[in-house]
């Protein structure tokens, strides 16, 4: 068992750092306050193989690690969480569509999506079916050569600014078999956009509903087979959870830098707050969780590299995790700059903002433990995990 | 035309760097390295020189411990064609370097030899000027501008005066300032292809030099901690100050 980074993972890193300080950090909070998709920057993100990160190399993708994409995304997410958040979602979406999706459909998308050219979304969530995801009521009818879509989507990430969205839908019966995922052009007729939803956080990138109305899409624009569009959409989800998870980890790592630099600068009862024994113990705590926050996803990462059996269990372990201790430290990093970590002034609020969403989506965090509580409570469950 | 580079490992430009307790250098345990920065611009001119097709190769060359493959990786990484690797673990002197530098070139034929001013950790601003005069070639150090004119190269200069353009004939060695250009970012499907780049590893002893060290490091000492300032109550105690107790002003 080896903890360190190889050389690759260590060049990765440094461009994925360079591009965050650079492209990222300083735009951030400008994005945040004018509610700004930056979808130039996402682009150029894409130039440099951000946005097909571990898709399939046989499809044009880089093929790398959900290790090594999770180490990217870290970075990343230390200068900007919403539009690496929206990074993470477009990686997922389009794993999705190049791996499973017709010769035809990944010849017509994949260059453009991984390039970052074009822009994916994933649409699961329904206004009547959130964490009951499998109760999902968007209908898909074969109609000869082609499928006709009706129902909603509520809550899609980049919604209206995306191009392509992978949708499920139901084909047959009630419950997870009667689900199919399809690859539907954004912009085609019958495809109706809601206002972008006024957020707590992640204002950076707009969240809306989407309604289907008669909306024909070919078949060859199914993914995979019919009847296994949630199994597809669970199996994205897993990667999207050490995705999500990291995106939290990386932010809390900015928080705490920023906290602690604060703590050298500012003085209260003729002392730096660094020399208080009560706000030691406070980095003290943060820093112990943040790491082991980090090793969890890390490991959660490895597992689904090596297609473990209890992959789905640590991805929910690692994301419930590190989303919690991403928010606690984000919080306890404003605590720690007083008046001013509350003032927009100072990115501490704006981190509080943006990740507290990270313990909602992508299966909230209540819907994590009943994962993980299901497979901790098998038989020999002690013995595997 | 062949161009050849030569990057050195330092530590990177981010660190804060500590002196070590027995004041005899810098500690560098635990900190990353990376490029100079001033020898990444190098690498950059001269990849920017082979795309506007001036240049059909460049290699870069470094000469260090075995880490600093990875810095020729990086170098790769950005675009250069291939790498040498003088390997060593002792700490050159400038002239060394320079006349470790004139082997290479001796053996590469490269038509221009472009390096950094300096490196940022010994500040020592000497390689360049002494590679050219031990190569007789034409050298322009602190460009901030490099131009094919015809069979020249035009380098201008950042002198302490402004700008001063040179046409030099080539070979040459040119030396990059920090206005050069802007490097651009290593995209991750190079980073993965630089790995199969290849890297020619010669062994320093091989080249037959004496390498004995001219140069004596006497101490390293943290520059003074930076005192608090004082609030002065008018124009007059300030000019008071400035010519009295900074001497600044007579
Ligand atoms: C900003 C934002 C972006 C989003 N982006 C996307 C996207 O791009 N694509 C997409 O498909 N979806 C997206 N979502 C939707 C998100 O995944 C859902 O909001 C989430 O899955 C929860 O569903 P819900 O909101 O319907 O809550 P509900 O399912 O109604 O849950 C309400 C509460 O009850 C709890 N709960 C529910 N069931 C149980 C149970 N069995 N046991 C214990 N507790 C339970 C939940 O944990 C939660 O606390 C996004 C949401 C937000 C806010």
């Amino acid at each position: 068992m080896d903890f360190n980074l190889n050389e690759d993972q260590r060049a990765f890193i440094s461009t994925a750092r360079q591009f965050s300080k650079q492209e990222l950090a300083p735009n951030a909070a400008g994005w945040d306050k004018e509610h700004y998709f930056p979808k130039d920057v996402i682009q150029r993100a894409g130039e440099l193989g951000f946005c097909g990160l571990y898709a399939p190399e046989k499809a044009g993708g880089l093929g790398l690690s959900r290790l090594d994409s999770s180490l990217i995304f870290e970075q990343l997410a230390m200068g900007c969480t919403t539009t690496t958040a929206m990074m993470t979602i477009h990686n997922m979406a389009t794993w999705m569509v190049a791996t499973w999706a017709t010769e035809q459909i990944k010849q017509q998308w994949c260059d453009e999506l991984i390039s970052g050219q074009k822009l994916a979304s994933y649409c699961l969530t329904e206004p009547g079916s959130g964490s009951d995801a499998a109760s999902l009521s968007t209908t898909a009818v074969k109609q000869g050569e082609t499928y006709i879509l009706n129902g909603s989507k509520v809550f899609i990430s980049g919604a209206g600014e995306t191009e392509l969205l992978v949708v499920m839908a139901r084909t047959g019966e009630a419950g997870p078999k009667g689900i199919s995922a399809f690859a539907v052009p954004a912009d085609i007729e019958g495809v109706i956009y809601g206002k972008a939803e006024e957020k707590m956080g992640w204002h950076a990138q707009p969240t809306r509903q989407i309604t289907f109305e008669n909306v024909a899409i070919p078949v060859a624009n199914l993914l995979g087979q019919e009847g296994q569009g949630f199994t597809m959409a669970m199996k994205g989800l897993d990667g999207g959870r050490i995705n999500i998870a990291t995106c939290s980890i990386g932010t809390a790592q900015q928080a705490l830098n920023t906290a602690v630099g604060y703590m050298q600068e500012r003085k209260q009862f003729g002392k730096p707050l660094a020399a208080f024994q009560a706000l030691q113990f406070k980095i003290a705590d943060m820093t112990t969780e943040l790491v082991a926050a980090r090793q969890l996803t890390r490991m959660a990462a490895f597992k689904l590299d090596n297609n473990d059996v209890d992959a789905t269990s640590y991805c929910a372990m690692a994301k419930r995790f590190a989303t919690d201790v991403g928010f606690t430290v984000c919080n306890e990093a404003l605590q720690i700059h007083g008046g001013y970590g509350y003032i927009q002034e100072y990115p501490l609020e704006r981190y509080v903002r943006d990740v507290r969403v990270h313990q909602i989506l992508e299966g909230t965090n209540e819907i994590m433990r009943l994962i993980i509580g299901r497979r901790a409570l098998t038989e020999m469950a002690g013995e595997l995990l | 035309m062949k161009i050849l580079v030569a990057i050195k490992r330092v530590v990177d430009f981010n660190v804060k760097v500590r002196v070590k307790a027995d004041e005899s250098a810098v500690d560098l345990a635990n900190c990353k390295m990376s490029i100079n920065p001033f020898c990444e611009i190098a690498v950059e001119e001269a990849l920017r020189i082979k795309e506007q097709g001036k240049a059909d190769e460049v290699v870069v060359v470094t000469i260090g411990p075995a880490a600093a493959q990875e810095q020729l990786r990086s170098a790769l990484a950005l675009g250069a064609d291939r790498g040498i690797h003088v390997q060593t673990d002792d700490n050159l002197d400038s002239l060394h370097v320079a006349k470790v530098l004139q082997q290479v070139v001796n053996s590469e034929s490269p038509q221009l030899v472009i390096l950094g001013k300096q490196a940022i950790d010994s500040d020592n601003n000497q390689t360049g000027q002494m590679l050219a005069a031990l190569c007789g070639w034409s050298q322009g150090t602190f460009a901030s501008e490099v131009v094919f004119e015809g069979d020249k190269l035009q380098v201008t200069r950042e002198v302490d005066g402004g700008l001063q353009t040179l046409a030099l004939s080539l070979p040459a060695v040119v030396t990059s300032d920090l206005r050069l250009n802007e490097p651009r970012y290593a995209t991750l499907p190079n980073i993965m292809k630089a790995k199969r780049k290849p890297i020619d590893v010669i062994e320093i002893e091989s080249l037959g030099l004496s390498l004995e060290s001219k140069v004596k490091t006497l101490k390293v000492s943290a520059p003074a901690v930076r005192q608090a300032g004082v609030k002065v109550a008018d124009v007059d105690e300030l000019i008071n100050k400035l010519r009295n107790e900074a001497k600044v002003i007579s």
